[in-house]
């Protein structure tokens, strides 16, 4: 079963990967997870932290729990209904939400600050390993897309398995 | 044959599939048809011209110019409300890309097992539970999703909408999460409009009245009768549409909800998102965050878009099905799945040669509903 990732280079690899450029250029897309939404709390967004057995043998279960619980909390914070949220609501009401033409809403500004901790966390811990995470947003926030990469002259076996894309390039 | 390259640049918006108009180089989303949004456009235009022609000028002289002026801002508030709920993007779920619709559909293949032949296999439900209760995800075959709670597919539109609350011809638009309050916000201002361009057509009648007679008052102004009837008829439809969604929105349910009776007789007192009190749930639903678009309709078509990717890259999606069906969403054995399928989620991991003859999930899956797509990974077939 473990067999499809060729396990002998798991040491090479961290460092042939050491930044995201040459991980598209040197590594082929082997396989993509998908972390799904955890809708126990409501229609927030929250993603499941639960671990999935495809990474279990390329990255540490706290560092990718970590960066599950942490993108929660940033979206529990642009989510969060409270004092400033009525505050910025109003205001927008006020002035028939044309202030949103100069202004920046909360939401659009800690997407920002995800879209940063994403391309860091892909930097400094997911591409050294060979994965790269795509922000939610990209995916209509349904899912978090985690790609594995399989270095390119290591695969022989993974290019000569069946071939997906033309089912799905119908 | 090579594909000639195309140099100007394509925005994601002419790719989107679904039956949206884009206007504005994708700044504007609306539905196909547009008939109605324009007669709402008329009609209120039409009547506030006519109010501020024929009666303003008398009663700014002979009551308060303060009369003209409030209606003049009320009119832009309305507009205003009206063009936004018309033209922004209600919350449209985009659809799945390939790889993640395969991934869900080998996740529905594990937890259904082996359908028989001639058995029609079980419906695509995924069960969730919210704050104590259960609701069920149903599967959306054209967006190849499981749709979010509250979330619904409109067939006008051809999308899933997040917290899909209707399909509202008059505004040309579907309403959803993210324009359900300027909708609201539209359905309340433009009663107050009426009532008040009601209200002071009768003043404005019964003070010329009183100077020149009933009927050549109304000779006087022809206008006046125009406006009262469009406001009698607005009048009762707009307040008593304001009214039944800020009863919606007391009960923190959607129009969707409310018809389909899912929170009522049986259930009644069993909605999951109702924070059991008024003030909160107004105050999410008017005063909650405003949530950004994740269609991204302006950006540009990438050379390497995920469509090209899939095309291209060695994605063998299908030997990793069994490693794939044990996967992140905790598939709970629902009320459909089969008995004798519940034990064998759990050992799905050691269904290793399965997979080998099990090429055949991919080739089922319906053909995906964007031929526009398709264009591009052709193209790099082409080359």
């Amino acid at each position: 079963m473990k067999g499809f990732f060729p396990t002998s280079t798991d040491g090479n690899m961290a460092t042939e990967f050491h930044n995201l450029q040459e991980l598209r250029h040197s590594a082929s897309l082997a396989n993509k997870v998908f972390i799904q939404r955890d809708y126990s709390e409501g229609t927030t967004c929250r993603f499941q932290t639960k671990f999935p057995s495809e990474l279990e043998s390329r990255i540490e279960r706290t560092l990718f729990e970590d960066t599950v619980k942490t993108l929660n909390n940033f979206y529990a914070e642009a989510e969060k209904i409270g004092g400033q949220s009525y505050l910025e609501g109003c205001l927008a009401c006020a002035t028939a939400y044309l202030i949103f033409l100069c202004m920046e809403t909360r939401y659009e500004k800690v997407l920002k600050k995800i879209a940063k901790y994403i391309q860091e966390q892909n930097e400094k811990i997911y591409a050294p390993r060979g994965l790269l995470i795509t922000d939610p947003i990209e995916r209509g926030m349904r899912v978090i897309e985690i790609s594995i990469y399989e270095d390119r002259g290591s695969s022989g076996s993974s290019s000569g398995s069946s071939s997906v894309s033309d089912s799905t390039a119908r | 044959m090579s594909a000639v390259m195309i140099t100007r640049k394509v925005r994601k918006w002419e790719k989107l599939p679904g039956k949206n108009t884009f206007c504005c180089d994708g700044r504007v989303m609306m539905a196909r048809q547009k008939g109605i949004f324009y007669l709402t456009l008329f009609l209120i235009v039409g009547t506030c011209s006519l109010f501020f022609a024929f009666e303003c000028p008398y009663l700014a002289v002979h009551l308060s110019p303060a009369i003209p002026v409030f209606a003049v801002l009320l009119f832009l508030f309305v507009m205003a409300m009206l063009l936004r709920t018309s033209f922004s993007d209600p919350g449209v779920l985009p659809r799945a890309l390939p790889e993640e619709a395969n991934f869900i559909e080998m996740e529905i293949e594990a937890a259904n097992g082996n359908v028989p032949s001639g058995q029609r296999p079980p419906p695509r439900i995924r069960n969730v539970q919210i704050n104590n209760q259960i609701v069920k995800l149903k599967y959306c075959y054209t967006c190849k999703i499981f749709r979010p709670p509250r979330a619904s597919h409109c067939s006008i539109c051809d999308n899933c909408v997040d917290r899909f609350d209707h399909h509202c011809p008059w505004v040309g638009n579907c309403v959803g999460k993210r324009n359900y309050r300027y909708f609201y916000l539209f359905t309340l201002t433009l009663s107050l409009l009426t009532i008040y361009i009601f209200a002071f057509n009768i003043v404005h009648v019964v003070m010329r009245s009183v100077d020149s007679g009933f009927l050549k008052t109304l000779k006087e102004t022809p206008g006046t009768v125009l406006e009262m009837l469009v406001c009698f008829f607005t009048l009762w439809s707009m307040v008593g549409l304001t009214g039944f969604h800020t009863y919606l929105i007391s009960l923190n349910q959607t129009t969707n909800e409310d018809i389909k009776g899912s929170w009522s007789g049986k259930n009644r007192g069993q909605n999951p998102y109702s924070h059991k009190n008024i003030i909160k749930n107004c105050c999410e639903v008017l005063c909650g965050p405003t949530y950004p678009s994740v269609l991204d309709r302006r950006g540009l078509m990438r050379e390497d878009s995920p469509a090209f990717a899939a095309s291209e890259g060695p994605c063998s999606l299908d030997n990793p099905v069994a490693q794939t069906t044990k996967t992140t969403a905790p598939l709970i054995p629902n009320e459909h799945t089969p008995d004798d399928v519940k034990p064998s989620i759990a050992a799905s991991a050691e269904k290793s040669p399965s997979p080998k003859e099990d090429q055949s999930p991919a080739p089922k899956i319906p053909p995906l509903a964007s031929p526009e797509t398709d264009v591009e990974t052709s193209i790099a077939k082409n080359h």
